[in-house]
C-alpha cells in the first residue's frame, strides 16, 4: 500500500547538505513506488535556481538531478509563491521541471506548482508521513 | 583600524547579516560568501538592508559562489564580485577580520 510522503525542504542548496540528502532520498521513496511530493520553502526555493554552477567551489553539482524526478513519477513539486516574492523571484527564475504523462501519449507537464501558503496548507494535511530537511 | 566583515549565511535564515550591519563601522568591508551572497540580491526582502551596507561599506561578494548558486544574474550593481585570489588579498588589505558565523 502506497503511502503518501511530503518532503520539505527550507534550506538553502550548497551551504549545508541538507538539499543534496533530501533529494537522495526522495529518490529512494520514488524507488519503493511511493506517493512522494515535495514542497520548497524559505530559502529551500533557492535550491531549484536555474543554471547553478558549483564547478568552482569544489562541491558536486546535484542539482540538474532534479530534472529527473519526472522519469521516477515525482511530479508534485509545489514551491511556496510568498518564499519566491520575498527573495523576489518568480517561477521564470527555476529550473523547469515536467513529466511525461503516461495516460495522455507521453505529453510533456510542469512539475512545479507555485502555489500560496493556504494551498500548502492543505497539502501538509494530505500527507500520511512528513520528512523535513 | 578598519575590519573586514565576512558574512557566510543567509539573511533569511540568520540575523548575522543584520548583526554585522548593526556593528560595521563606515569604511569598514563586508565580504558575501556561501549562503552569504544572497544578501547581494539586488531584489527581495533583504535589499532594503544591503542598500544600507553599500551606502556605507565596500560590499564585495565571491564570485565562485555566486556561480554555484545560480545567482550571477541578481547581483546588485554596487557589489564588487571577487574571485579566491581576491578574497586572499583583502584580508591583507584589512588590518583585521570579523566572521559572523
Amino acid at each position: 500500500m502506497a503511502k503518501k510522503f511530503l518532503y520539505i525542504n527550507r534550506k538553502a542548496p550548497h551551504g549545508t547538505v541538507y538539499a543534496l540528502e533530501s533529494l537522495e532520498v526522495v529518490l529512494i521513496a520514488a524507488a519503493f513506488e511511493q506517493d512522494v511530493s515535495l514542497a520548497f520553502i524559505d530559502d529551500g526555493v533557492y535550491q531549484l535556481m536555474r543554471n547553478q554552477d558549483t564547478s568552482q567551489i569544489g562541491v558536486k553539482n546535484f542539482t540538474p538531478t532534479y530534472r529527473a524526478l519526472g522519469d521516477y513519477e515525482v511530479n508534485k513539486i509545489y514551491v511556496e509563491r510568498e518564499s519566491l516574492e520575498a527573495r523576489g523571484l518568480s517561477q521564470d527564475d527555476l529550473m523547469p521541471l515536467t513529466w511525461e504523462d503516461e495516460d495522455e501519449d507521453w505529453a510533456e507537464k510542469d512539475s512545479i506548482h507555485v502555489i500560496s501558503s493556504q494551498e500548502m496548507a492543505d497539502i501538509l494535511e494530505q500527507q500520511d508521513v512528513i520528512l523535513n530537511f | 583600524m578598519s575590519i573586514l566583515h565576512i558574512v557566510n549565511k543567509s539573511p533569511y535564515e540568520r540575523n548575522s547579516f543584520d548583526s554585522c550591519l548593526r556593528m560595521a563601522k563606515k569604511g569598514a568591508g563586508l565580504l558575501l560568501i556561501e549562503d552569504g551572497i544572497y544578501a547581494a540580491q539586488d531584489s527581495g526582502d533583504a535589499h532594503g538592508n544591503l542598500k544600507t551596507a553599500t551606502d556605507r561599506l565596500t560590499v564585495y561578494a565571491l564570485q565562485p559562489d555566486v556561480i554555484a548558486r545560480g545567482m550571477n544574474d541578481k547581483i546588485d550593481a554596487a557589489v564588487t564580485l571577487i574571485d579566491y585570489d581576491g578574497f586572499v588579498k583583502l584580508t591583507t588589505e584589512y588590518d583585521n577580520v570579523q566572521s559572523w558565523l
